[in-house]
Parts: structure tokens; C-alpha cells; sequence
């Protein structure tokens, strides 16, 4: 018990500033009236959804939790349930065969609710430039989030670094200013 | 040449890897399968491909891990009626991969007794008679999407009910679907049943320029993006013909050790937050972000994906850099070591750990099961120590095996693979300040059409296969990507029998198996 309290003692506090959201994210215009972001302010419950990624991108969402971004400081925290859900983070291409398992998530989720579609995968289309979705479209593959479900905010990257998603799910509860 | 006194006549594959070709009939690959089960040897994988348009019918490749090095073996099958002998009558671990290739390809194991012919990966998404593989099949269609039943089996007795889970889990974790039979809170047995994240990347292969597919290939599954990386480019460069320069190589095997040490870590904090102890979970993340944040600064990348190309590497180590992993690797060790001992003593932790989820070693020997999970149950395979390509072949890396195949076995061997490849990570760095500085990557020769190459690396959670065939205009005619996964799934089957259900995230989380590896 004593090494694991130095050990606590002797890390210290490791949380770093949170970054601003990006307007460049935003895939729609806010679907959410002002009022109703404000009310969620930062008590955010997200359901993170895996459509079909390669899991890096399920990697870069679990660093959101450890001390460095910590996450959970914000008031914001992942749920075991669509039901308890505000935000769908969702992570693509969506494979054909989680295409019902998508949807049926999105229709549990209570109105109003937020989707951050996550990595170029879930938010490019397939093609030969350097950000499109590597998998493509196909038999098996629906491609995009957006394909699928309305999409908020897309945070590309492959994987998006922890900053990114941060940024973009800061950007989905924020509101446009404009 | 011959192996296991078996008739079969192989021919060695050109390129590091020792790997060795031979086309065989039904009833020598019976019997060279057999033998190697015999002599206790392992089988690795099973896949098809379509042969029609060269004048032939389909082909049926299975790859065997025989002491000297990787043996495939090719079946010819007919065109008109593509069967062949049911393997898993020999390797139970050939089911979910004999169901694949029919579901791909419509090839079909002759049906046995045994037999399971339900569907893997197609999940009624697309119809029975499209079969993706094959060479003129449209895999740009789109079909309307459906939810099949599935035939789970179905325990029944007294007190017996199920639980299903998935696909969509309760937690940051891949898609799949489990369902469980309990009485009370006693598992009697689970199923799996994936697919879930099927998008096609096999076909997608087809697509690309055999000399860029790397990048798709290290998308396979994202953690063991080096690993995917690396068999890839060991195989295009098998069948090309080309060396890469010895910094090069160096390099890889940095970036290897990287992933591995960055996942056991990420593994090791988990394992302690499934046994309530979140204190781990913080320190070990903490430890895990250090790490990859060095990772981004030194390479690019924090996960280090496209850092390996066929031909080379895509960046060299920057001028501090070598001292800079030097000084993490002290502090990363020094921190490591007191949390093993924080671990180690902690008694409600390992009251979670020991006896839990216990995979005996002749299990794991009879499912196949390779890897780090199998090393926690007295499977002592690694392709860094057994069959090692350069650099591996210049120091010893010591196995980490266990006897006991419990969560605690599985969280030991972490420990010290962590431990272990830290201390290779040093003599890497020694070499790598020797060497000149040089080419980072030799120019990638054209492909023959239809020249074929194998790569095997030993990745964090084991040994990954990727069997390339090139096609016309720098193109790829098959693309095969083999997880370990495919093997170790059905193992954490027997491995959650008899235990309580609230143990399953913790079995699951020490197995950390791979659900996109296995989907494709
Ligand atoms: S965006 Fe990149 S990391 Fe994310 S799922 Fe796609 S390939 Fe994987």
C-alpha cells in the first residue's frame, strides 16, 4: 500500500489544458438549438460505436482517458448504452454487416442527440487521395459514417491524435458562434 | 527437399524467411497435415483463390509452422466442384477459416460428420451466390442489408439460460457477438460469432499497386500495424527479389519492439482496471502516452503506422533520438518494475488473477494457439527466437513462457516481454549507432506476373502471416493477411468454461484478442 501511495504522490497531477473547438470540423450546420447545448454544457455521456474500424482509431479513443487528457475532468464520460447517450462517436468505414447494428444504436439513442464521426475512414469517402477512407466502398463496405447516420462533426485523421478528438467533440457540444 | 519424412517435394521460397512451396493432392495434404500434428508441429492458416482465369480450377493453400521454417502447401481443386478433405478434423482451428474461404470463394470442405457449414463472415448482407473472390465477381455491388438468425447452439438442461452480447459491446472495444449459456452465474459456454467488421479488405487488395498495399496492410488491425507492415513488405520483397539495406532493418525491428512494448503496456493497465484496481489503469496509460507521444516525435506517427515500406523504412531515426529512447527506456523500466511489484503484491488483484480463465497447455497445443497467449500456456513459439530474419538472427531473444495459462500467467509474460524487449531495444540502438548512415530503402524492382512471396513476423500478440501474389501492371492478384487471432479466438471459448460471468471482461481484456484481424 505504500509504494502504490508514493507512487500516486510521486506522479502528481499530469492533466494538461484542454484545446479550443474547431469550426472546421463541422460537417452540418448545428442541428441543436443554443438552448439545448447550454443546457448540456459539458455533461456530456458518450456511446462510443466501432462500425467497422481497423481499431487504431479505438486505440487514440481510449488515450482520452488517461491523465494527460483526461477527459472525464471535463464532465465528460463514455456510457454502456445508446439509451444514456447524448453523443455517438462513431469510428468507420461502416462495415455492411454493422450497418443494422449502427442504426438500431442511433434510433435507442434519445433526441436531441449529437454523432462525431471519427478517422478518414468514418468521415472521407474511398479514392486515391491520402485522406480517403483506405477500405473504399464495396459488397462489404458502406463506407462513411454519414452514409449510414446524420453526422455532426467530422474529425479526420487516421488516427485522429487524442488533441484532434478532443477538439471535435468539444466542437459538437460547443455550438457554431457564428 | 522433403520434411517430416512425408513424399511431398517442396521448393524454398526465395527472400529472408525460411519458407518452403510444394502442390500437393488430397491425399498428401492429409497426410503431410496429419504428420505435422503427429510430430507437434502447428498449423498457422487456411485460404483459397481463384485459378480459373490461368487455364486451372480454384486452389486451397495451407500453411504449416515446421521447425525449419513456414511450409505451404497448395491443393489444386476443380473448377466445377471445388472441394476438399475437412482439415479441421485434424485442426479444430481450420473451422472458422474453412467457413471463410467458402463464404469468400465457395470453396467447400467435404462434409464429415463433424461438419459446420454455417456461414463466418457472411452475415446475409450479400447473396449466397456471390462469392467476393472470385476473379469476376463485381465487388463494387451493393446489396440490401438483412439481419440473419444465426444458428447458435443451444445448451438446455435445468436452470440453463443465455445471455447474449453484441455486437455492439458496452465499452471502447471492437464489434462481436458473444452469447453465453449460464446456470446462475457459471458459464457452461460460450460462443462466438464475428464477421461483424467484414469490409472487404482482401478484394481491396486487388485494387491497389502491389508497392503501396502497405498501407492497407497495416490497417489489417491497427494496433499490430508494424507487424502487418513488415510481413507485407517481407513478402513483396520476397517476390520481387529485393534486399533492403541493413539500417533498414535495424530500424524495423526498433519499430517492432516499439509496438510491442506500447500495447503490452496499454494491456497491463487494463488488466488492473478489470480487477478494480484503476490506480493501474492511470499509471500504465500514462506510461503508454509517454510512450507514443516519443513515438509521434521520432516517427511521424504515434502508432507508427507507414513507417515500414517494402524496400526499407520511411524515416530514419533523427540524430537525438537514439539517447532519447535510451533515457525512456530507463525511466519507462524503473516505473515498470515498481508497478509489477505493486502488481505482485497486491492481494485482491492477484485473488482476480490466479486460476482465473485457465487455458490448459494440451488445449492450446490441440486449438493451435500461438502468441503470447499461447506462451502463457507452455506453447514456446517465437518466430524471433525459431525462425528469425535479420536483424533477429544476431542476438538471442529469450522466450517468455508460462505453464500455468491463467489471467495472472498472461499478465506475467507481459511483464517480462515488456522487460525483454526493452533490453533488445538497447543492443538495437548500440547496433544502429554503428551502423553508416546510408539508404533508409532499395527501390522496390517490378513484380513478375504471378510471382509469389510470404511474410511472418512475430507481432505483439504473435505471429502474423501475409501471403502476396502479384498480378499484372504492378498490381496484386491475392492478397492473404493471417492474424493470430483467427487461432486464439476459439481458445478463450475454453478458457471462460466454468468461470463466473463477471470474469469474462477480464479473461476477454488478458486474451486482448483482435476482432478487424479476423473480419477482414
Ligand atoms: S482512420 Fe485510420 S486508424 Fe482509423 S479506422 Fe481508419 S485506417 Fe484505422
Amino acid at each position: 500500500m505504500y509504494q502504490l501511495l508514493k507512487q500516486i504522490f510521486v506522479t502528481g497531477l499530469k492533466t494538461e489544458t484542454p484545446p479550443l473547438p474547431d469550426e472546421a470540423m463541422r460537417v452540418i450546420g448545428q442541428r441543436l438549438e443554443q438552448a439545448i447545448l447550454d443546457k448540456l454544457g459539458r455533461a456530456l455521456v458518450i456511446r462510443h460505436i466501432d462500425a467497422g474500424s481497423c481499431n487504431g482509431c479505438e486505440l487514440e479513443i481510449h488515450a482520452l482517458g488517461n491523465p494527460y487528457y483526461n477527459l472525464e475532468a471535463l464532465g465528460i464520460k463514455f456510457a454502456a448504452s445508446p439509451r444514456h447517450a447524448d453523443l455517438l462517436l462513431v469510428t468507420g468505414p461502416v462495415a455492411k454487416n454493422m450497418q443494422v447494428a449502427l442504426q438500431r444504436a442511433y434510433d435507442a439513442t434519445p433526441a436531441p442527440k449529437l454523432v462525431v464521426a471519427v478517422g478518414d475512414c468514418g468521415c472521407h469517402d474511398g479514392g486515391t487521395a491520402e485522406s480517403a477512407c483506405i477500405f473504399g466502398e464495396s459488397y462489404a463496405s458502406c463506407g462513411k459514417v454519414a452514409n449510414v447516420i446524420p453526422v455532426d462533426v467530422a474529425v479526420p485523421g487516421c488516427p485522429p491524435t487524442p488533441l484532434t478528438l478532443m477538439q471535435g467533440i468539444l466542437t459538437a457540444i460547443c455550438g457554431a458562434k457564428a | 527437399m522433403q520434411f517430416l519424412d512425408q513424399p511431398l517435394e517442396f521448393t524454398a521460397l526465395p527472400g529472408a524467411l525460411a519458407a518452403f512451396h510444394a502442390t500437393a493432392d488430397e491425399a498428401g495434404l492429409v497426410a503431410f497435415a496429419s504428420q505435422v500434428k503427429q510430430s507437434g508441429r502447428r498449423f498457422i492458416a487456411l485460404w483459397g483463390s481463384d485459378e480459373r482465369d490461368r487455364n486451372a480450377g480454384f486452389a486451397l493453400h495451407v500453411a504449416f509452422g515446421i521447425g525449419a521454417g513456414l511450409a505451404l502447401v497448395t491443393l489444386p481443386l476443380s473448377a466445377e466442384n471445388p472441394e476438399y478433405p475437412d482439415l479441421a478434423a485434424i485442426f479444430p482451428a481450420a473451422n472458422r477459416m474453412q467457413r471463410t474461404a467458402y463464404d469468400l470463394l465457395g470453396i467447400r470442405a467435404r462434409s464429415g460428420p463433424e461438419h459446420d457449414g454455417r456461414p463466418w463472415l457472411r452475415h446475409a448482407n450479400w447473396p449466397a451466390d456471390f462469392f467476393p473472390l472470385r476473379r469476376d465477381t463485381d465487388s463494387s455491388l451493393q446489396f440490401d442489408t438483412c439481419n440473419e438468425e444465426y444458428a447458435f447452439v443451444r445448451v438446455e438442461g435445468d436452470g440453463v439460460h443465455e445471455i447474449p452480447v453484441g455486437p455492439i459491446h458496452a465499452g471502447i472495444i471492437e464489434p462481436g457477438q458473444f452469447r453465453f449459456s449460464v446456470v446462475g452465474e457459471k458459464v457452461l459456454r460460450l460462443e462466438q460469432r464475428m464477421g461483424w467488421k467484414h469490409k472487404g479488405i482482401e478484394k481491396r487488395f486487388e485494387q491497389l499497386p502491389l508497392a503501396d498495399a502497405y498501407r492497407l496492410a497495416g490497417r489489417v488491425s491497427g494496433d499490430s500495424t508494424v507487424a502487418y507492415a513488415w510481413a507485407y513488405s517481407l513478402a513483396a520483397e520476397s517476390l520481387t527479389g529485393c534486399t533492403p539495406p541493413p539500417r533498414a532493418l535495424w530500424l524495423r525491428a526498433l519499430l517492432l519492439e516499439r509496438e510491442r512494448i506500447a500495447n503490452h503496456l496499454g494491456d497491463l493497465g487494463y488488466l488492473g482496471n478489470d480487477a478494480a484496481l484503476s490506480f493501474g489503469l492511470s499509471q500504465f496509460m500514462r506510461l503508454r502516452e509517454d510512450w507514443l507521444r516519443l513515438s509521434g516525435a521520432l516517427f511521424g506517427h504515434r502508432l507508427l503506422m507507414n513507417s515500414i515500406v517494402p524496400g526499407g523504412v520511411a524515416h530514419n531515426l533523427p540524430a537525438e533520438g537514439g539517447a532519447q529512447i535510451l533515457a525512456q527506456c530507463d525511466s519507462i523500466e524503473r516505473e515498470v518494475r515498481i508497478l509489477k511489484d505493486i502488481y505482485d503484491e497486491h492481494a485482491g488483484l492477484q485473488d482476480r488473477f490466479l486460476t482465473t480463465g485457465r487455458l490448459a497447455p494440451a488445449l492450446a497445443a490441440e486449438l493451435s494457439v500461438s502468441g503470447l497467449v499461447g506462451r502463457a500456456s507452455s506453447q514456446t513459439w517465437d518466430l524471433r527466437t525459431q525462425n528469425p530474419i535479420a536483424p533477429y538472427d544476431q542476438f538471442d531473444t529469450q522466450i517468455v513462457t508460462h505453464r500455468n495459462g491463467d489471467v495472472a500467467a498472461r499478465v506475467t509474460v507481459r511483464f517480462e516481454e515488456v522487460f525483454e524487449s526493452l533490453r533488445l531495444t538497447r543492443l538495437i540502438l548500440a547496433q544502429l549507432a554503428e551502423q553508416p548512415a546510408g539508404e533508409l530503402a532499395t527501390r522496390l524492382p517490378a513484380a513478375e506476373d504471378g510471382a509469389f512471396g510470404v511474410g511472418w513476423i512475430e507481432g505483439w500478440r504473435g505471429d502474423i502471416l501475409v501471403a502476396l501474389t502479384a498480378g499484372t501492371a504492378g498490381g496484386i492478384r491475392r492478397c492473404h493477411c493471417h492474424d493470430p487471432s483467427w487461432r486464439i479466438w476459439p481458445a478463450l471459448e475454453h478458457a471462460v468454461m466454468g468461470n463466473i460471468v463477471p470474469d469474462f471482461p477480464l479473461i476477454n481484456k488478458s486474451f486482448n484478442l483482435s476482432y478487424c484481424g479476423e473480419d477482414l
